[in-house]
């Protein structure tokens, strides 16, 4: 005897396994037993094969490699006893799956089975098809099962049912092959063929449209007739369940009927009797009967209406919600959650147990309750549940917090009745959970803030109040510090004093300690502190008296080492030394943020336009430190949620401030693509040729694009120059430049100027293929505003189509352009597009107008673009 | 689709039979039974039977020492599976007389049959004790 040899039994080889007590020397023996396989393997040892595979099963399921059996089972398959056969073909479903080539070779194999005289060999192989065929062998093998489906020995039809559902979900064209001999199936006595002939006809029915027809037509009676038996049938051992015939039968019956009866409103009328009888018949003091309730009250749910049994259905959902057990609780919270879209009275009457169950001590339960009281949120009865959720949220496990947060502040936001309320909510919640809650809700919160201008007052107070209190919560801290920021004087003032509130005196030294204590925390994080030193600079011009010790604290991060504070250090810092008198036009009031747009622009249904409140541009000045743009970049959120809140560089800044739907063609599907190729336009055009020499700050920054169908966009006059960060590492270079900034520009070499009254309109840009002219006029009265009219035509001879014309100007001149006349340029000349432009030059007189044009176009559907510049502006204009 | 994979798990976390109805290789088998394992062992006895695990549910119950978990669709009704765990316990108990978790370590390929009797690709195909356990004591008769 080959000492090699597996001699070692199943039993023996488990017992050294168990008795490891390492992992590494389970891998021995395991590696061991595996070498002695696989040489009983190669030396093709009949005698041991059924051991060999029942060993590799198991050192399957203990996770180890085992390919190598795989030809194992085929051989043992092909063995004519029927042990070998039997261990080969579980060894064949355990050790393989279909995606195996080595299936195939199964398939000759499988096909003899099929068609042997030994019932139990046809039903292994029936198994075993219906477990793990593949496509093919579906196609190859189905007439065979076809034929199996009428065998005469039960156990095998109702084998070859289930092998049949697998075919047809594998192919589906052979399903229709299948139908007479599924609705023959329903006609059985005995349970398992009947049970799996059910089965094969819902799925049947859910592949085919035509099988679900038909069953319609012909069974549903049957199927009704049988179901109401087997509630009647007598007590029947086999079959018998706690008391109930064969349960899993009822359930399977009724997710039949279940299919057959959606949509459909005669049968649905067929099943009314047959399942209020269960309904009311079927006792529930056992799992088995709580089953078939449930499953009886999914079908009710689901088919065609019929008042009477749906009262019927949500009365046994509201006993189940009452039950001690937790499982026919969860089982009953599942299934409102469906019934609501059907009938939410019904289900608000028991809104009181679902709130109990929020605060199960069971996760599952609590999501499960979660999300249905989130779904029975209306206007009437909004307050009294927030209240109770705000409650919970201070009591709750951290794991649950998240979903609760989020679930409380989309309550609150959708429902809220008044601003006031809102903020108080919202307050709340921040206070308790903070660090949960996601940026773009505290965003909103600060819209909502802005945009109730009678309560700032009240909002301020409230947030000095709850940080001196609730200080470690990050988010509310942010909000917070940004409010006294703006708002800080009417702090201290006690503006816009309600009745309700209780006085309070705050000094501007307490409202400058405040945001010093969350500059200085240990835990905030670089968006807190960034947004304390725009505070600290707000501060400093609404309070001036504290300006000296707000300059200290500003000072303390000009050596920091994250970039980001030391550049604002710096900057604030600059302003509040040496630039005075800029400095109250600089932090001005904020303008009140539009809510619409900003609330549609996160439901994502609005194409990216910004507007300010009336559609004029921010009175923001010039040369403001581009740091100020952030918290502005995060309350606005031009660009979508998923761009992260730019730290550094300028040319992220550019890209989110100026993350304008630029997009040619006027399709507002997916704002996201078009905000991408729209800053790339943007860089694109910013990146033509090298900045003038006029200095750094002359890049353009403004487009406006033009839209056919839309009117002309109003774009931010926001400045970002992409040069900043490059100077601002460094110190002196860094407040150089924002002298450089804020100085003005390098002089100018003053032009003549014309004092001519009539402009001569000018060839602006000429190709081969396009011709631009403008024609200038002024208003009277308004010397700075030009209207250009400018002209497209047409040299070649094809036309062109989606015409777009797109200018950009430097930050001292405002362009503002009307609807084209049209967007197809007819060839040759034969016709022009003409586009009004007016452009603002705050540098009138002293600098000239030059501007960037880009034109796209489509000529015979392929996109073209052509641009330039126009230098060549009279002057004077 | 119905049921995708019966597990028997013992205390410690060491499974001792495992069934897929669909295709998982085996680092993702050994990744989704840790996973599981430890959700369901550490619930308590209060808790209910039902977990949801990314897109499907496990519905579990213990015996003894021995977990039984079973994943199913969403669409499947969690009582009903509850039950077929239960059946499933009483035909073992029934053929190897007083089942415990060594009965089915060490005659690993009979509860597999039989849960082959019982399961096919996923659905239900016999509740009967009788019918499942013939020819599995054909078998045995047999060999």
């Amino acid at each position: 005897m080959n000492p090699f040899s597996s001699g070692t039994r199943l039993r023996d080889m488990i017992r050294s396994i168990r008795a490891c007590k390492t992992a590494a020397e389970e891998r021995a023996v395991v590696r061991k037993e595996c070498a002695a396989i696989r040489a009983a393997i190669s030396e093709n040892d009949q005698d041991y094969r059924h051991r060999n595979l029942a060993k590799l099963m198991f050192i399957h399921m203990l996770g180890y490699p085992t390919h190598f059996g795989q030809m194992e089972c085929l051989k043992s398959i092909a063995s004519p006893g029927f042990p070998e056969k039997r261990i080969g073909y579980l060894g064949l479903m355990l050790l393989l799956d279909e995606r195996q080539e080595v299936l195939m070779l199964v398939t000759n194999s499988i096909k003899q089975d099929l068609n042997h005289t030994n019932q139990y060999i046809v039903g292994l192989a029936l198994c075993a098809l219906g477990n793990i065929c593949s496509a093919e062998m579906a196609r190859d093998l189905a007439p065979e099962v076809e034929r199996l489906l009428q065998f005469r020995d039960p156990n095998i039809r109702k084998k070859a049912a289930l092998c049949t559902i697998r075919i047809i979900r594998k192919v589906p064209d052979l399903a229709e092959n299948f139908i007479n001999s599924a609705a023959s199936l329903l006609k059985e006595k005995h349970h398992g063929v009947l049970l799996t002939g059910v089965q094969l006809c819902t799925d049947l029915c859910k592949i085919s449209s035509e099988a679900l027809e038909y069953f319609r037509k012909k069974c549903t009676e049957g199927v009704v007739k049988v179901l109401k038996d087997l509630a009647n049938s007598p007590y029947a051992p086999e079959y018998d369940i706690a008391g109930i015939t064969d349960p899993f039968l009822h359930i399977r019956l009724l997710k039949f009927l279940r299919v057959l009866g959606q949509g459909d409103v005669d049968t649905s009328d067929c099943m009314n009797d047959i399942l209020a009888q269960v309904a009311t018949k079927t006792e529930s003091n056992k799992n088995a009967g709580n089953a078939i309730l449930y499953e009886c009250v999914a079908t009710i749910m689901s088919i065609e209406d019929n008042g009477g049994l749906r009262v019927l259905a949500i009365n046994i959902l509201g006993r189940f919600l009452s039950n001690r057990d937790n499982n026919i609780r969860y089982v009953a919270l599942n299934m409102l959650m469906r019934a609501i879209t059907v009938d939410s009275q019904a289900v608000q009457r028991h809104r009181a147990t679902i709130l109990e169950c929020v605060k199960d001590s069971d996760a599952s339960i609590r999501k499960r309750a979660l999300e249905l009281v989130y779904l029975l949120v209306n206007e009437s009865n909004v307050k009294p549940l927030t209240k109770e959720l705000i409650d919970y949220l201070e009591v709750s496990e951290p794991e649950f917090r998240g979903d609760l947060t989020a679930k409380i502040c989309s309550i609150v936001e959708k429902f809220s009745p008044e601003k006031i309320w809102y903020i108080d909510q919202m307050l709340k919640v921040l206070s308790e959970a903070g660090n949960y809650v996601k940026d773009d809700v505290w965003h909103a919160l600060i819209v909502v803030i802005t945009n109730a201008s009678n309560l700032h007052g009240y909002a301020v107070r409230s947030l000095y109040r709850l940080v001196q209190t609730a200080g470690d919560q990050e988010i509310l801290v942010r909000v917070a510090v940004w409010c006294i920021g703006e708002y800080g004087d009417m702090l201290v003032n006690n503006t816009g004093f309600l009745d309700m509130e209780e006085p309070i005196t705050v000094t501007e030294s307490d409202a400058v300690d405040v945001v010093e204590t969350a500059i200085k925390r240990h835990s905030s994080d670089l968006t807190s502190r960034a947004m304390c030193l725009v505070a600290l600079l707000k501060l400093s011009s609404r309070f001036p008296s504290c300006s000296v010790r707000i300059n200290n604290i500003i000072v303390q991060y000009k050596g920091s080492l994250v970039l980001e504070l030391q550049q604002r250090a710096l900057e604030f810092g600059a302003i509040v030394d040496k630039h005075r008198n800029i400095r109250s036009t600089l932090v001005e009031r904020m303008p009140v943020l539009d809510e619409a747009t900003y609330s549609g622009r996160r439901a994502g249904s609005v194409p990216a336009v910004v507007s300010t409140s009336q559609g004029a541009p921010i009175n923001l000045p010039n040369g403001v430190a581009k740091t100020t743009s952030a918290p502005l970049v995060d309350l606005l959120d031009l660009s979508s949620d998923d761009v992260p809140v730019p730290s550094s560089s300028g040319g992220d800044f550019l890209q989110d401030l100026l993350g304008v739907d630029l997009s040619p063609s006027s399709s507002q599907t997916d704002t996201n693509q078009a905000q991408k190729r729209g800053t790339d336009v943007l860089l694109d055009l910013l990146s033509i040729g090298t900045p003038p020499a006029q200095s750094n700050s002359s890049i353009p920054d403004m487009v406006s694009p033009s839209q056919d169908s839309k009117s002309a966009i109003n774009v931010l006059e926001q400045l970002s120059s992409p040069s900043a960060p490059a100077g601002g590492v460094s110190t002196p270079p860094g407040s150089s430049s924002m002298m450089d900034l804020l100085d003005g520009f390098a002089p100018n070499p003053s032009k003549p100027e014309n004092n001519g009254p009539a402009y001569p309109s000018i060839v602006a840009f000429e190709s081969s293929t396009l011709k631009v002219t403008f024609n200038f006029s002024k208003q009277p009265g308004n010397q700075q505003t030009t209207i250009i009219e400018a002209n497209f035509s047409n040299k070649t001879f094809d036309a062109y189509t989606d015409f777009i014309f797109q200018a950009a100007v430097p930050k001292f001149l405002q362009l503002h352009l009307d609807p084209a006349s049209s967007n197809t340029l007819p060839a040759s000349g034969n016709g022009s597009i003409s586009q009004k432009l007016r452009i603002t030059n705050s540098q009138h007189s002293k600098k000239s107008l030059v501007m960037r044009i880009r034109i796209g176009y489509k000529l015979n559907s392929k996109d073209m673009s052509e641009e330039g510049q126009i230098n060549n502006f009279p002057h004077g204009l | 689709m119905g049921i995708r994979f019966i597990l028997m798990v013992n205390k410690q976390g060491q499974t001792r039979l495992a069934q897929y109805y669909e295709y998982l290789t085996i680092e993702e088998r050994r990744a989704l039974e840790g996973e599981i394992v430890r959700k369901c062992l550490a619930r308590t006895e209060q808790q209910c039977s039902f977990v949801e695990h990314r897109n499907y549910k496990i519905v579990y119950r213990r015996y003894a020492s021995l977990f039984f978990l079973v994943g199913v669709d969403n669409e499947e009704n969690e009582l009903a599976i509850l039950e077929f765990i239960h059946l499933l316990v009483e035909t073992m108990d029934r053929h190897f007389g007083n089942v415990c978790e060594l009965d089915i370590m060490f005659h690993l390929e009979k509860a597999h049959f039989m849960l082959e009797e019982m399961v096919m690709n996923g659905c239900i195909v016999e509740t009967s004790k009788s019918n499942i356990l013939g020819p599995i004591q054909l078998l045995e008769k047999a060999s």
